[in-house]
């Protein structure tokens, strides 16, 4: 399907500078929609969600959700933008089936926040995105095409039109050109969306679901030659939906299009579709006739004037930000920086506080999530939390092997059996008869039929090379099933033995 | 005993119902009766709602006979509260404001056979104080023209003469007045679709100060301009209306959070205290070139008359007004070109061309080009040239400079006076057809009428009297500050009172008397 040329990634960046420009749509978690007071639950009905409003029956018309422009706000303050004393909402012109009005109440020269940035970590390096603005808006329906193969219009023979979603809000961030990233740029845009993603989901105004659509991706991708200040022609990549196709989306359009300008063609104007299967852009609407949104103060709604009260209030009440919660934890935790790091990388912030909040040491919890269980996320190809056990089931399994009912192998069991759904730590340990042998004279028989079976090895160890030990603890384990603890079997064979450390 | 019912003016018919002389039964009846009889000739009605009309009445009735009251009913106030002042009393609404259930076409195909699933806040103010709505009156389509000939269902004819226009885009409504079909009705105004038919038909409108009625429910024409007002054939009764209609809707943005004015109380005082002191400004820039002789004879009469009333009259100036009709065009294609783009087929209306083949763009363009009539046309493709790129700023965007500069002609000239007049209408009502393919002249049938729009105040026509050269009724424009209501109803009072002494009868009681034909 896909037959682009494409360029070695690393002589395309030798060559050519990529410059991002990223556009964030968020979905607020608002009780009801921007202009109306339908409610904007996820997954209702088709059309059960609907008023003369948002049908854009004639004769209906718009107010404004208090509480929309509030959480805009507080993204605004969180964002270290400017708020505007006063801003309006223009009307966004341009007829598509989905889009009731078929105008976008929108914002256009008067966005509610503007000039702010947000710094993210890549590498242990502090970039700073900055951000052109954030403007409050409404959502489009939803089309479902029917019948084709792609599941897009083209071919379909039918569309169906659900409107649950039209004029759900919506906060759109966009950021200024992101230039100077080199070789990091997709990694810089995946930092800056997961950042974001933290930051608006520790404000509480969206459920930031990308998989959802309540948070979307727009990235914009442009080369120039190294070193030349002029912006190249960029795409939009669109169907972004995941943390990792940010990043892949990006790297793609940077091999494809260093490949295209290489082999002296240029880079068509366009919206492309990010396909997650192969991994690969293809072009979708031509942009190379802009089209022209008649933009124009929408009449139907009074300006919006937060007076300075009102937003000092609410930037008095926002939540400890990400950044900060993370020094804090970190500091709590004791632990350093470039474990700190590897943590935030594994996206297991989150993950790792609320295991320590329900009872785990902190260094057991960090071991558990970015070893153990970042092997079985890595095998699944999903993320940490996409996992399918709680940090509360894992703080209880660190809690077995502090107190000696679970050895870590056994540990490891356990949670093989909650991530296959056999149910609670307990039920699997029970089901799995995963019991740690504790009685000395089992234990003390497999340790001298051990050291029978290896006279060699016995001598060794009497004659002073303790290390030694660990072939005969290892025939222990392995005849208890790995139900003992390794630590008192050791402890068993020194003194059976009577070596040095005995005595 | 019907023909008699529908001569009265509406603040009789409304104390004969409250105090059980007649049912409002028997009034709606005979309105309906009217209707029957000579809206065959004027066809001011495109939907009359004869059952539901009656259900309302009886409704009205069955409160007044319960004894509540001046009390309580389905639809007519809170137990104990008192009965409306206009309970009982027939209206005819303007087919651009939703009633539930009832057809409405703002005069469009396009929304042909369109039930509305919902009330506008007005019909739910009129539902809710006992008015008997009796039908939906035509209009040019989506209140487009000033004559009615643009409405997709035929034109209305005045019934001061079935040859000649009543006025637009409210046509309908009032000639349903001028016509004796109803004593009320609700007009809406975006360049003088109240006042100028007001003007051509004898009967009286009053545009509010933008944002003085919710405009929720009714379909927008030019969302900065609309104004929904009430229309009647006396003061006192547009007053009545004013006040049932009038106040804060939380549902329409632009609504203005504050109190009903009391315009019947001002009328009262304009009756009995007259408006002797009161500074009443002519427009200079609003008579002479463009205006019939007849019309400017009627106007200069009408100063006289204020003058003799003791008003004193002082001329202003508001130089900006010659850019108003440029400045309106631009604004108005606009903002309707953005309004009108939800009619696409999709949800409600018209669909053509859906043949299971043809893509929802094809759908959506073939609709639009046969739903949508050639004035409607035209100021779509006027507006989404003026909102273009590149073009925004010279068009758009001038355009509401100039009315920043109006506005300030009016608060300069609301300095030197209390109330501001002109003619309503620069011509008196013009035979139907003449105007038709020459949307220039018919564009300067609002050239009084604009500057008010523009400038979002108040704004009423009343008849002056009946033009000598044509014979035809002539409006004058009475203008106040904004939220300045209770002025310039209480110069229209006084002027109608004393329009009625020198005449003995007001001017719809002048009109010719309609032949009655079967309909």
């Amino acid at each position: 399907m896909n037959t682009a040329a494409l360029l070695d990634y690393d002589e395309a960046i030798e060559r050519f500078d990529p410059v991002l420009g990223l556009e964030v749509h968020v979905e607020l978690g608002t009780a009801t929609k921007m202009f109306c007071p339908c409610p904007t639950e996820f997954g209702a009905p088709p059309n059960t969600q609907v008023c003369p409003v948002c049908l854009a029956l004639p004769g209906a018309m718009p107010t404004i959700n208090r509480t929309a422009v509030e959480y805009a706000i507080r993204i605004g303050l969180a964002l270290n933008c400017t708020i505007a004393p006063w801003c309006q909402f223009a009307r966004k012109n341009y007829f598509y089936p989905d889009m009731p009005k078929n105008f976008q109440t929108s914002q256009y020269d008067d966005p509610i926040a503007s000039n702010g940035y947000l710094d993210v970590q890549v590498d242990g390096e502090t970039v700073r995105v900055e951000i052109e603005r954030a403007h409050m808006e409404e959502d489009t329906g939803k089309s479902t095409h029917v019948g084709g193969a792609t599941g897009r219009i083209h071919g379909a023979e039918f569309s169906l039109l659900d409107y649950n979603r039209a004029g759900v809000p919506l906060v759109e961030i966009v950021t200024k050109p992101i230039v100077g990233t080199k070789a990091s740029a997709p990694q810089v845009a995946r930092a800056y969306v997961t950042a974001l993603r933290d930051l608006l989901k520790s404000l509480d105004v969206s459920d930031v679901r990308m998989d959802q659509g309540s948070l979307r991706c727009d990235a914009n991708v442009s080369l120039t030659p190294a070193g030349n200040p002029v912006f190249g022609t960029r795409t939009e990549t669109k169907n972004v939906n995941s943390l990792r196709s940010v990043e892949r989306a990006i790297r793609y359009e940077i091999t494809r299009q260093a490949a295209v300008l290489l082999d002296g063609g240029r880079i068509t104007q366009e919206t492309r579709h990010f396909d997650e299967a192969s991994g690969t852009t293809s072009s979708g609407r031509s942009k190379e006739t802009a089209e022209d949104y008649r933009y124009f103060p929408e009449p139907d709604l009074v300006p919006v004037a937060p007076d300075a009260d009102w937003v000092e209030q609410i930037r008095a009440a926002l939540p400890e930000l990400p950044w900060l919660r993370r020094d804090r934890l970190q500091a709590e935790w004791g632990f350093t920086d470039l474990e700190m790091r590897d943590l935030v990388a594994a996206d297991a912030v989150g993950l790792l506080a609320a295991t320590v909040d329900a009872g785990a040491p902190a260094a057991a919890a960090r071991s558990w999530w970015t070893s153990y269980l970042g092997q079985q996320a890595n095998a699944q190809g999903i993320g940490l939390d996409e996992l399918a056990i709680t940090p509360a089931q894992l703080a209880a399994v660190i809690g077995k092997v502090t107190a000696g009912e679970l050895t870590t192998k056994m540990a490891q069991r356990v949670v093989d059996g909650v991530l296959a759904g056999e149910g609670e730590p307990d039920e699997v340990i029970a089901a799995r008869g995963l019991v740690v042998v504790n009685d000395d004279s089992a234990l003390q028989k497999a340790v001298d039929e051990a050291l029978a079976a290896q006279p060699a090895v016995a001598d060794k160890i009497r004659s002073g090379k303790v290390q030694a030990a660990g072939a005969i603890v290892g025939a222990v384990m392995k005849a208890t099933k790995g139900q003992a603890d390794a630590a008192r079997v050791r402890e068993l064979v020194l003194a059976t033995v009577g070596g040095p450390e005995a005595g | 005993m019907s023909a008699d019912l529908t001569r009265q003016t509406a603040a009789t018919l409304a104390d004969m119902i409250a105090s059980g002389e007649v049912s409002s039964r028997e009034v709606t009846q005979a309105h309906l009766d009217r209707i029957a009889a000579v809206d065959g000739s004027v066809h001011a009605f495109l939907h009359v709602s004869g059952e539901l009309a009656l259900a309302q009445a009886d409704a009205v009735d069955r409160a007044i006979a319960a004894g509540d009251g001046p009390g309580a009913g389905a639809g007519v106030g809170a137990a104990g509260a008192p009965l409306s002042p206009l309970a009982g009393v027939p209206l005819a609404l303007k087919d651009i404001v939703v009633q539930r259930g009832v057809p409405t076409t703002a005069g469009s195909k396009i929304l042909e056979g369109w039930r509305p699933p919902y009330d506008a806040t007005v019909t739910t103010r009129l539902l809710d104080a006992g008015v008997v709505i009796l039908g939906k009156t035509n209009l040019d389509e989506f209140a487009m023209g000033s004559s009615t000939e643009n409405s997709a269902y035929g034109p209305t004819r005045n019934p001061w003469d079935l040859s000649r226009i009543p006025g637009g885009s409210g046509g309908g409504s009032a000639a349903a007045l001028a016509a004796f079909e109803a004593p009320l009705a609700i007009g809406t105004d975006t360049g003088g679709s109240i006042r100028q038919p007001a003007a051509v038909t004898g009967t009286v409108g009053t545009k509010p100060t933008y944002g003085g009625v919710s405009r929720y429910g009714v379909i927008a024409l030019a969302s900065s301009l609309d104004q929904v007002g009430p229309c009647a054939r006396t003061v006192l009764d547009t007053a009545l209306l004013h006040e049932v209609i009038a106040g804060h809707d939380p549902r329409d943005s632009t609504s203005i959070p504050s109190p009903v004015p009391s315009v019947v109380q001002a009328v009262r005082r304009g009756q009995t205290d007259g408006i002797a002191g009161l500074r009443v400004g002519v427009v200079k820039q609003l008579r002479g070139e463009g205006y019939q002789p007849g019309v400017l004879a009627s106007f200069d009469a009408a100063v006289a008359t204020l003058t003799a009333a003791g008003a004193e009259i002082v001329e202003v100036d508001c130089p900006h007004f010659q850019y108003a009709l440029a400045a309106y065009y631009l604004i108005l294609p606009s903002e309707c070109s953005s309004n009108l783009a939800r009619f696409d087929a999709m949800r409600y209306g018209l669909r053509v061309g859906d043949n299971g083949i043809a893509s929802a763009e094809e759908v959506m363009s073939k609709t639009r080009g046969q739903g949508f009539g050639a004035e409607v046309k035209r100021r779509i493709i006027l507006g989404t040239y003026a909102l273009s790129a590149g073009y925004f700023d010279a068009y758009y965007g001038s355009a509401q400079k100039v009315r920043t500069l109006i506005r300030r002609d009016f608060e300069n000239a609301f300095q030197s006076a209390d109330v501001l007049i002109s003619p309503s209408s620069p011509v008196t009502a013009f035979p139907i057809g003449e105007k038709v393919n020459d949307p220039m002249a018919m564009y300067l049938n609002d050239l009084a009428t604009i500057p008010g729009s523009l400038a979002g105040i108040p704004a009423m026509s009343v008849p002056s009297g009946i033009a000598t050269d044509t014979g035809l009724p002539v409006g004058l424009q009475i203008m106040g500050p904004a939220l300045g209501e209770e002025q310039i109803y209480r110069v229209a009072a006084a002027f109608e009172s004393a329009y009625l002494a020198e005449h003995s009868a007001l001017v719809p009681d002048r009109a010719p008397e309609l032949e009655v034909v079967a309909k």
